[in-house]
């Protein structure tokens, strides 16, 4: 059947080359596991990585918990109607606008002659005296939540609208406060969703690249951008290495997205 | 409790659509300064007539245009077999059309140019190897929405009505089922377009012409014409959901999570 010649040729086989070679030896293609292990003694590696688990969990759980609220607001809270499909609109559009242009946008914002730094500047008070950089950790945090909070938006709306109105009516008959309705009946429901995209917003962020390099001009170092320059250049000085590192990115992708789907499945139960 | 809950959701909704559009505004204010002290759309002039910029833009059409036409003569078969006469590889399918957001695009490229940047298999060069990559790229969306097109309509009647009165397969689906779909298969086309529009990674490093590396390299050269591109780009997937929105009418599902 064409489509699995198709993915083999041009999905499979490419990501089995990387596993392959992460267990080979660079020069004489034995089985080895050295690379596995350099992996995890590399200090410039391991960097890389933890930048990228650091950025990935402030911008899940940052762009998640906004999201959340954001969701929420325009669904129960009370507002007209028309700013919910207008919200569902805007983070349709903003969660596919990303890579070169955001980063453009976000430095027409926040570089030093940026439109929100010098409103800043004539009130008088200049970021960039108390160690604001854009291209740095901070602001390409700031960054990525751009298609990350937009992309909770939409996923955890369905799990809101599932949300019964008779729950909330059923506690406050037996005279449950706010705090107790949302401690004992709606968090214990959606919890599992909002962990669940929380780790898929997780997983977004570890594999974004083009972002950040357009940002930073391949200045941080993440994850992605090593292996984008081990792509020009052998920056490791170990082609094995390389393989092993992107092996590890999509051990780590393949971990968020199965957890993603069983803390989805979990919610399913209730929201039907 | 009532009137602090809608104060509280409009504080959140406000600072919500600034966080959205203060970048924007900023961009769109800043691609209109190119002429020294007075508002103009000049940066927008200097961008459409750079040949550079026509050459790289048009080429990114060129590859859209060909992802989609290549991704609907694979896809479409593939789903419509799948679902009327091997059910059992549905699941084995539906894993491999979404392994894609598993791996992250960077590590693809990374898998494609090693892989193929070798004999017997010397076709890092190719446009080919580029469409291949879109195609799977674009093929979460693409196999999905045409997968949900499928399932809207009753696939077996239809292939038995033309069968009986003695279609072939070719025209069964061609003439038969694509018609029946072709809504789900707008918006999958769609999206695909808006992927391959913006798409950096692939085009960068298998150095093929293409919008979104060109950009990136204006950044590093000019101020106000990347500016002015950012917000070409913007509205172009803007136009491309908008049309799905149109056509779809709640019908499919708008988001997409690659491309960062």
């Amino acid at each position: 059947m064409p489509f699995f010649i198709f993915a083999f040729m041009f999905l499979l086989f490419p990501s089995s080359t990387i596993v392959v070679r992460s267990f080979q030896d660079s020069a004489t293609h034995a089985f080895t596991l050295k690379n596995i292990i350099d992996l995890f003694r590399n200090q410039y590696i391991l960097g890389a990585y933890s930048i990228s688990i650091q950025i990935s969990l402030i911008t899940s759980i940052g762009g998640g918990l906004f999201g959340f609220l954001l969701a929420y607001a325009a669904i129960r809270g009370g507002l007209p109607k028309i700013m919910r499909s207008s919200l569902m609109t805007f983070c349709g559009v903003a969660s596919n606008f990303a890579g070169v242009p955001l980063a453009f946008a976000f430095i027409a914002l926040l570089s030093p002659t940026g439109l929100l730094i010098s409103w800043l500047r004539a009130l008088g008070y200049n970021p960039f005296f108390h160690g604001f950089t854009l291209y740095t950790f901070w602001g390409l945090s700031i960054v990525y939540m751009y298609f990350q909070f937009p992309l909770m938006v939409l996923i955890i709306a369905p799990a809101i609208d599932g949300l019964r109105r008779e729950w909330l009516e059923a506690s406050q008959n037996l005279g449950a406060n706010s705090f107790q309705y949302w401690r004992y009946v709606a968090l214990p429901i959606l919890l599992p969703s909002i962990l669940g995209t929380m780790i898929l917003l997780f997983g977004n962020s570890f594999g974004a690249f083009a972002t950040a390099q357009a940002l930073t001009g391949g200045q941080i170092n993440l994850a992605t951008i090593v292996i984008g320059s081990q792509l020009t250049g052998d920056v490791l000085g170990d082609p094995g290495l390389g393989y092993a590192m992107a092996l590890g990115m999509v051990a780590v992708m393949a971990l968020a997205i199965t957890g993603y789907t069983i803390l989805q499945r979990r919610t399913e139960r209730w929201l039907r | 409790m009532k009137r602090s809950n809608t104060l509280w959701s409009w504080i959140v909704m406000i600072l919500g659509i600034l966080y959205f559009f203060l970048p924007l505004l900023a961009t769109f204010i800043f691609s209109l300064k190119a002429k020294l002290g007075v508002l103009s759309f000049k940066a927008y002039a200097n961008v459409f007539n750079d040949p550079a910029f026509v050459y790289n833009f048009s080429y990114s059409v060129l590859w859209a245009v060909l992802t989609i036409i290549f991704g609907i003569l694979l896809f479409v078969p593939t789903a419509y077999i799948i679902r009327l006469r091997a059910p059992k590889l549905r699941s084995a399918v539906e894993f491999v059309t979404l392994l894609p957001f598993v791996i992250p695009a960077i590590v693809f490229v990374f898998g494609l140019v090693r892989t193929f940047s070798q004999p017997p298999l010397l076709i890092v060069n190719s446009p080919a190897l580029l469409i291949a990559g879109y195609m799977v790229l674009s093929m979460p969306y693409m196999y999905r929405a045409v997968d949900t097109g499928l399932r809207a309509i009753d696939v077996r009647t239809l292939t038995e009505a033309a069968q009986s009165l003695g279609a072939g397969w070719g025209s069964i689906l061609f003439d038969i089922i694509l018609p029946n779909i072709r809504v789900a298969i707008l918006s999958g086309a769609f999206l695909s377009f808006a992927i391959v529009i913006g798409e950096y990674i692939l085009a960068q490093y298998l150095a093929k012409p293409a919008f979104a590396p060109f950009m990136a390299y204006q950044i590093q050269q000019k101020a106000y014409e990347p500016a002015a591109m950012a917000i070409i780009s913007f509205a172009l997937t803007w136009a491309a959901l908008g049309i799905i929105a149109l056509v779809g009418r709640g019908g499919g599902q708008a988001q997409v999570g690659g491309g960062h």
